[in-house]
């Protein structure tokens, strides 16, 4: 067991980081690059895809790195340091996540190829607006007409659904639900998309007869294989991915909120000579190190191939809670100022408030949890069902 | 990064695991299990088990009876005792005086108390606290005078655990009055509690249990050869005691142990006429408290996989903090599991509500003290607010 990176590890962390200091250490830059479409730097991703980190957790025959969870982790968490706007985490980790999942040799070269390299943007359009964080697909049909698909009905919010150059979009058919991709200038497809709360962007995807291609091959022709059960490991995934950008977001609140209980003068003299300013920020420190905790466990459990829906639940509950508590006291302990969006700390509470409802809030992981609470005496974090061939009785 | 423990360590565990389940007397561990206090005579069997097989102190430096292990390593001892409802070897034996002695002491204290230290022959009680002197310790005002060999003392402590079964104290006086700061002129002196002028007054806790004391020095003569490091070096001998007071004190063990029990009585509890586990707030509240004691010892292993430089690692000062919260969550937990039966506390005979039932309120008023012993979580709040985030 040991929680520190290796030495290439830390190179990729540090090589991230500065490529995102530069680009968004200045959050009034950020604020710039959010403001117009597509929301985010396409000169920072294709920087991104240069250093290999769009394609980082794909196989490299898929036109990938070879890396895995953990290295998707340390992306993830420079990324919520400065609320880097790049999709990481939607187009590689979650769209792309399916595709090295389900699709077949010949689709995931066709689009991982690509996505790896910075030319194409993948989005899952999946969310729908009658669904709440299911892993099934309700409103979206596919119809089979001999050898094609076509999709009808509307998927929103679809986080980059507009930008996207390749849409995967799961679909309900005979055999529950399945996974399609669909080309951006396909047919039949309409995307209006807007901007989210957070400077990100998101759409509704509506199909009318689009013609889309079934990813991956299982099932028969009529009753596709039901990918409800990748879906949700993608999700786990993502929601991990996630755990960790919230962890870099609540680093960066709580660091910016101390710096300005330093230097803030009221009544005379600075804020931090109010304990009951310094000791909410204690109780900050004290949530970000816990969640901290739980979403590197859940990082090296989706390395290890342990239960990963459970793994990734545990760190949406934890880093939940934790991302409030931080995103809300940093507003409070910066007064009038941290509500405005002139000033940086209150992005981190909107991002933090997104991250907390893209997958699953905090309550959603608790009553999952909560339904097999009953199952396990303890927890073992090292042991079964979390470290596979761990230990005699795992 | 790597999650699974290495072989070797996974024996490691086993090993423990093993010891703790089957060498320790099954009456002390169902005792602990029951959350019923134990007697003198239970801590010192259990003690003695754990030191005849090298197990009562691993922590201790090798040449006095340590193991030379990893911190990780002493984590997975620590853990798998708790959660074998082993009673820890006596703190004020092992964690405080022992350690100090192999630290600060001459080689003929060394000789004299470390043996029978770890061995439980000698029962310490620890004379910090006072009645002015809480958490701000320094200002403590028990005196000690010199009279030619010996150091005359006079004064009070209070709060001194379990000092009702101690042989002797590791006292810490005012030895220099005069000192600029108050924190120069204290001095560690060690003297049996029977001693002449000595007197100890138990103190009633809200669980009706005798667990602290108050203890009063009134001209007791201790041989100048009893004090333990140099004359008004008491202060940083205190501050080392303390941050090993804080090792393990995260207690993740103990509180899962607890967990697993809130389930199975909830499990055995009716309430609407289901089980009270099936009913969602309870499954809820008792799955956020796991998720919560999951971080905790993730953070806890952070903090020991980490350390081996010997720095502490930042995060250590959460451990306390949030172990302590869990600790009085989960002993809530069992009160409210209980519910009305939870009243029967001081029940004897001719009651038939069950013991677990009994002791629930008991135990969760006792725990209260959790927070504010070794270092209330104000002073912690106020460490991680100054020393880590420089506020």
């Amino acid at each position: 067991m040991d929680f520190q990176f290796d030495s290439e590890q830390n190179d990729l962390r540090e090589a991230v980081r500065g490529l995102l200091e530069r680009a968004y250490g200045d959050a009034e830059e950020r604020r710039r690059v959010t403001r117009a479409d597509p929301g985010f730097d396409e000169k920072t991703w294709a920087r991104l895809a240069e250093m290999g980190v769009l394609g980082l957790p794909f196989a490299e025959a898929d036109g990938g790195m070879g890396a895995g969870p953990i290295e998707v982790a340390i992306v993830a968490e420079q990324i919520g340091r400065v609320l880097a706007p790049e999709p990481f985490v939607e187009a590689v980790v979650l769209a792309g996540g399916l595709v090295a999942a389900v699709g077949t040799a010949e689709q995931r070269a066709e689009l991982l190829g690509p996505l790896s390299e910075g030319s194409s943007v993948l989005a899952f359009a999946h969310a729908e607006p009658a669904t709440r964080w299911s892993a099934a697909a309700v409103g979206v049909t596919a119809t089979r007409d001999g050898d094609a698909w076509t999709l009808t009905g509307v998927k929103e919010p679809v986080l980059a659904g507009a930008r996207a150059d390749v849409l995967v979009v799961s679909a309900v058919t005979g055999g529950g639900t399945a996974l399609f991709v669909v080309d951006g200038d396909a047919t039949g497809l309409t995307r209006t998309g807007y901007r989210t709360h957070d400077g990100g962007r998101a759409a509704n995807v509506t199909f009318a007869a689009t013609p889309a291609r079934l990813l991956g091959d299982g099932g028969s022709p009529t009753h596709p294989a039901d990918r409800t059960p990748d879906i949700e490991r993608a999700f786990a995934l993502a929601r991990i991915a996630y755990a960790n950008e919230a962890v870099g977001a609540m680093d960066t609140a709580l660091r910016t909120t101390s710096e300005y209980l330093t230097t803030r003068k009221q009544f005379g003299v600075t804020l931090n000579k109010f304990q009951a300013l310094t000791f909410r920020a204690a109780d900050m420190y004290v949530s970000l190190e816990l969640a901290r905790s739980v979403a590197l466990w859940a990082s090296m459990v989706a390395d290890a191939g342990g239960d990963v829906v459970s793994a990734a639940d545990r760190a949406r509950l934890q880093t939940s809670r934790a991302g409030r508590h931080i995103g809300q006291e940093a507003i409070q302990l910066h007064g009038g100022i941290g509500v405005t969006a002139e000033y940086k700390v209150g992005h981190y509470t909107s991002r933090l408030t997104a991250i907390d409802h893209v997958l699953g809030d905090g309550d959603f992981a608790l009553d999952r949890l909560a339904a097999t609470v009953g199952d396990h005496p303890t927890v073992d974090p090292l042991g079964a069902p979390y470290a596979p061939g761990a230990g005699v009785d795992a | 990064m790597r999650l699974q423990l290495s072989p070797e360590l996974e024996a490691f565990r086993e090993e423990m695991r093993t010891f703790f389940t089957t060498q320790v007397p099954q009456e002390i561990r169902d005792t602990v299990a029951a959350r019923r206090h134990l007697g003198k005579d239970d801590y010192v069997r259990a003690q003695r088990a754990l030191n005849a097989a090298g197990l009562a102190v691993p922590h201790w430096p090798v040449e006095w009876g340590g193991k030379d292990w990893t911190p990780l390593q002493r984590h997975i001892w620590r853990e798998e005792m708790q959660l074998a409802c082993v009673p820890e070897p006596l703190a004020f034996n092992t964690s405080m005086i022992g350690p100090v002695l192999a630290q600060f002491g001459n080689q003929e204290q060394k000789e004299r108390y470390l043996a029978k230290t770890a061995n439980l022959d000698i029962w310490w009680c620890q004379g910090f606290s006072e009645p002015d002197a809480g958490s701000d310790l320094a200002s403590l005002r028990t005196t000690a005078v010199r009279d030619g060999d010996d150091w005359i003392v006079n004064g009070q402590k209070t709060w001194t655990t379990l000092g009702q079964y101690a042989d002797w104290i590791f006292c810490l006086c005012r030895t220099d009055p005069t000192a600029e700061k108050k924190q120069r002129g204290i001095s560690l002196l060690l003297f049996p509690m029977d001693t002449p002028g000595v007197t100890l007054r138990p103190i009633e806790l809200l669980d009706g249990g005798f667990e602290v004391n108050e203890v009063f020095f009134e001209d007791v003569r201790v041989p100048a050869e009893n004090l333990v490091g140099e004359e008004n070096q008491g202060w940083t001998i205190a501050k080392f005691l303390l941050g090993n007071e804080r090792v393990g004190i995260a207690r993740v063990g103990t509180t899962k142990y607890y967990l697993s029990l809130a389930k199975d009585l909830a499990r055995q509890t009716t309430a609407g006429g289901r089980p009270l586990l099936d009913d969602p707030r309870m499954a809820g509240r008792i799955a956020e408290i796991e998720n919560e004691l999951l971080a905790l010892e993730l953070t806890a292993l952070r903090v020991v996989a980490n350390s081996a430089d010997g720095r502490p690692h930042p995060a250590s000062s959460v451990l306390k903090l949030r172990g302590s919260e869990l600790q009085q969550a989960a002993t809530e937990l069992l009160v409210d599991i209980a519910g009305p039966l939870s009243l029967a506390s001081f029940a004897d005979g001719g009651s038939e509500v069950p013991d677990w039932a009994r002791v629930a309120t008991p135990e969760y008023l006792n725990y209260r003290k959790v927070s504010i012993y070794g270092g209330s979580n104000e002073v912690q709040r106020t460490i991680i607010a100054g020393t880590i985030l420089g506020l």
